[in-house]
């Protein structure tokens, strides 16, 4: 299996990593020790945790931090930012046109099944507080390499957050608008990341309890009385948003929100709905989406990827199964998917046997999909897989910050890079050209 | 501030408070039983369980009052919660939930508490004196109260913080001399005697101000003076004079603040002028514990009021 180590080209250091090679070349290994020590315990004392669902155990968990950073140069970052971009134009018209008048799939590009089957789901973005947090702690503990190196700034996230949420304000708001972020609560696993954007903005964090309907607004209960809100930034799933509509169980949620909502009083980001877009099925067809909606070429290729529902790419799926990943459609956190290369045999014959039962709820991918880049492991230096997750902010403007987060698979020759199946992080560097 | 944030912080503080004074109760408890004494220490032992409040689940649990047992019960145990542990666990959970109602170095404070509470609870129990345990707990309740007051904005936060540390204080302060009252001196005859006064001393202790109190009144220790310095006194820290007050100016930077006047003002003005009004002979006129008692109940319609008007969140 061929991988690409985005350090080298063949056994040249690639530029943007240039500098890290001496730095890592002088780093003694205690100094090592000593640092990795060190950016633990400023991640437990910041307090980023990370509870893993089902688990049990330490609910005050560390994600583990890789000190050795990715690297985009700024050419490289710039075609990404526009491709990310370009994307995101294309799957926000999409959102538009599928609860509106459906054209996209009236003109045969995307089957109707996959969006109406699927509008259910909706996933958030979270992670960004380990993009923060890990280039605070970096600056921190090596100010040097930040000095030799000029790395673009992450820390205009927020406020890039926080302008997006302002603009999308409903009409019947005047003046400046009361901006909220609605969390589950101090159980979930991301309460860290929510309560740490909420500060960075200035704005309150609000659970469902605290938000109620009157008439056509929404309001939070303060120590002075009801407060009129204007935009929700959710961080709970659709489902929860309003037991008298979605779940009537939800404990999180705030009846009557819904109506608030569709008569224009308050606005919620990202709006209801949204997560069909998150579907991996849907996913495959976003290059089809560029070219309907933009009429462009789409910046950035797919990962190539299989729809096991359709009969073609199920039996190329099946006779390759021990090559290929397979994931379900609506799979998160890296459960229920099948690493062919890694699995044993009997594991492959359970996903067969899946695949046959309901192909259509799942997908499949080449597994050279991820590159690697170089991480401290226990015997010095040595290349993990590595992804990258971009954070586009899409408002009156489409805006990226320089950076991500990276996540890495820590365990040799592992393609699994959730937090939940002991992936770890990196700073993700953007170099300024 | 949203209602449910000025609930956390006034939480915060009460546990931070309840812990600091259960810390100093166990402090007393270990000094009298390395004395000797006439009664023996086991039902000083118990009457330290009867001022927590927590005598009966101790009984339950443990049976017989048993020095180690206390202490495990008092420092360690997560079923009882008023142990320390309970007490710190709950006032950095409250803590992490408001976050960003709360500096870095209050956050770091309690955290800290918290992460090393975790070590002490696997560390072997033996290896540890009572009295480290206990100078480690006061040291982590001043150290949130240090960074409280000295980084907080002095926002509406910061009175609810206030408000919860005075109210928990007085409300410990009168429980305090009021299970000395009932449970040390177990017939009024005793009054004056030897033993009497020796347990004035020790609940002194308790309070951290046995120096304090013999710089402000001088020569001999008499339940009038204690009764005088622990009630009517605004130069003693934790004097029911000193709380009150503190509870009246913080609640009318609230009325301030928001323009807009409870009836939780109201109840701590009255509550404070009851102080202020009383003397140690009218005091003990009226019976220290029915005193006591009818300041407790007060208190806590105040801290009913304080919910209802801010904490709770009613739509108005």
């Amino acid at each position: 299996m061929t991988q690409f180590n985005e350090m080298y080209h063949g056994t040249e250091v690639r530029i943007p990593y240039a500098r890290l090679q001496d730095w890592i070349a002088t780093m003694p290994q205690e100094l090592r020790s000593l640092k990795q020590a060190e950016a633990e315990a400023l991640f437990r004392r910041i307090g980023i945790t990370f509870a893993v669902y089902g688990e049990g155990g330490d609910p005050d968990r560390l994600i583990p931090f890789d000190m050795f950073p990715r690297v985009f140069s700024g050419s490289e970052w710039a075609r990404l930012e526009r491709g990310i971009k370009q994307r995101a134009r294309a799957l926000n018209a999409f959102l538009v046109d599928v609860y509106g008048r459906g054209e996209i799939i009236r003109a045969g590009r995307i089957p109707g099944r996959l969006v109406y089957q699927n509008a259910d789901n909706c996933r958030t973005p979270s992670g960004v507080s380990y993009m923060l947090e890990s280039r605070e702690i970096m600056m921190r503990m090596f100010p040097d390499i930040f000095r030799e190196n000029r790395i673009e700034p992450v820390d205009t996230y927020s406020e890039k957050l926080r302008r997006t949420l302002a603009s999308v304000a409903p009409a019947k708001c005047n003046g400046e608008p009361t901006v909220v972020i609605l969390t589950p609560g101090h159980f979930n696993s991301a309460y860290y990341e929510h309560s740490l954007l909420a500060d960075l903005m200035g704005v309150e964090l609000v659970e469902g309890q605290d938000l109620f309907v009157d008439g056509e607004y929404v309001y939070m209960r303060t120590t002075e009385g009801p407060q009129r809100v204007d935009v929700i930034y959710r961080r709970i799933d659709d489902a929860y948003l309003d037991p008298l509509c979605f779940r009537p169980e939800s404990m999180l949620g705030i009846p009557g929100l819904m109506d608030v909502y569709r008569s224009g009083g308050v606005s919620i980001c990202s709006a209801p709905g949204s997560g069909v877009a998150d579907d991996k099925a849907v996913y495959t067809y976003v290059p089809d989406m560029v070219r309907f909606y933009l009429g462009e070429e789409p910046i950035l290729r797919n990962v190539p990827t299989w729809q096991c529902g359709r009969p073609d790419d199920l039996a190329h799926v099946l006779a390759n199964l021990p090559e290929l990943v397979v994931k379900e459609v609506h799979g998160s956190g890296g459960y229920g998917m099948l690493v062919g290369p890694k699995a044993a045999k009997e594991e492959i014959e359970r996903f067969r046997a899946k695949l046959a039962e309901d192909p259509a709820n799942y997908i499949a991918q080449p597994t050279l999909a991820l590159s690697t880049v170089p991480t401290f492991v226990e015997e010095g230096v040595a290349p993990r897989h590595v992804d990258l997750r971009p954070y586009c902010l899409v408002g009156e403007r489409i805006e990226l910050v320089p950076g991500g987060l990276t996540r890495v698979a820590l365990k040799e020759g592992s393609l699994v890079v959730n937090s939940s199946q002991g992936g770890g992080v990196k700073d993700t560097w953007v170099l300024a050209e | 501030m949203l209602s449910r944030t000025a609930d956390n912080l006034y939480w915060i503080a009460r546990y931070m408070e309840r812990a600091d004074t259960v810390a100093r109760l166990l402090e007393v408890g270990s000094r009298i039983s390395l004395l000797p004494s006439a009664q023996g220490y086991r039902s000083e032992w118990d009457s330290l369980l009867q001022a927590t409040g927590m005598a009966h689940a101790f009984a339950k649990k443990h049976g017989e009052p048993v020095q180690r047992a206390i202490e495990t019960f008092l420092f360690f145990d997560r079923d009882n919660p008023s142990s320390i542990a309970s007490c710190i666990t709950a006032a950095r959970e409250n803590g992490r939930i408001v976050r960003t109602a709360l500096t870095t170095q209050v956050w770091d404070a309690l955290n800290t508490a918290f992460q090393e509470l975790r070590g002490l609870e696997g560390t072997k129990r033996s290896s540890m004196d009572l009295s480290r345990l206990t100078d480690w707990t006061m040291r982590h309740a001043a150290m949130v109260r240090g960074s409280i007051d000295a980084t907080l904005l002095r926002n509406d936060g910061f009175n609810f913080l206030n408000i919860g540390y005075y109210l928990e204080r007085g409300d410990n302060t009168a429980r305090l001399m009021d299970v000395k009252y009932y449970v040390l001196l177990p017939r009024v005859d005793f009054v004056g005697s030897g033993l009497d006064n020796y347990q004035w001393t020790t609940l002194l202790r308790a309070m951290g101000a046995q120096r304090a109190f013999h710089w402000a009144y001088g020569g001999d220790v008499t339940a009038a003076k204690i009764a005088d310095f622990l009630i009517c006194n605004p130069q003693s820290p934790r004097s029911l004079a000193t709380c009150t007050a503190g509870l009246v100016n913080h609640l009318s930077r609230l009325a301030k603040a928001y323009g807009r006047a409870t009836e939780a003002q109201d109840k701590a003005r009255n509550l404070v002028s009851g102080i202020e009004t009383a003397t140690v002979e009218a005091i003990f006129d009226e019976g220290l514990h029915e005193f006591l008692t009818r300041y407790i109940t007060d208190a806590a319609e105040l801290a009913t009021a304080i919910h209802n008007a801010y904490l709770g969140g009613e739509m108005r």
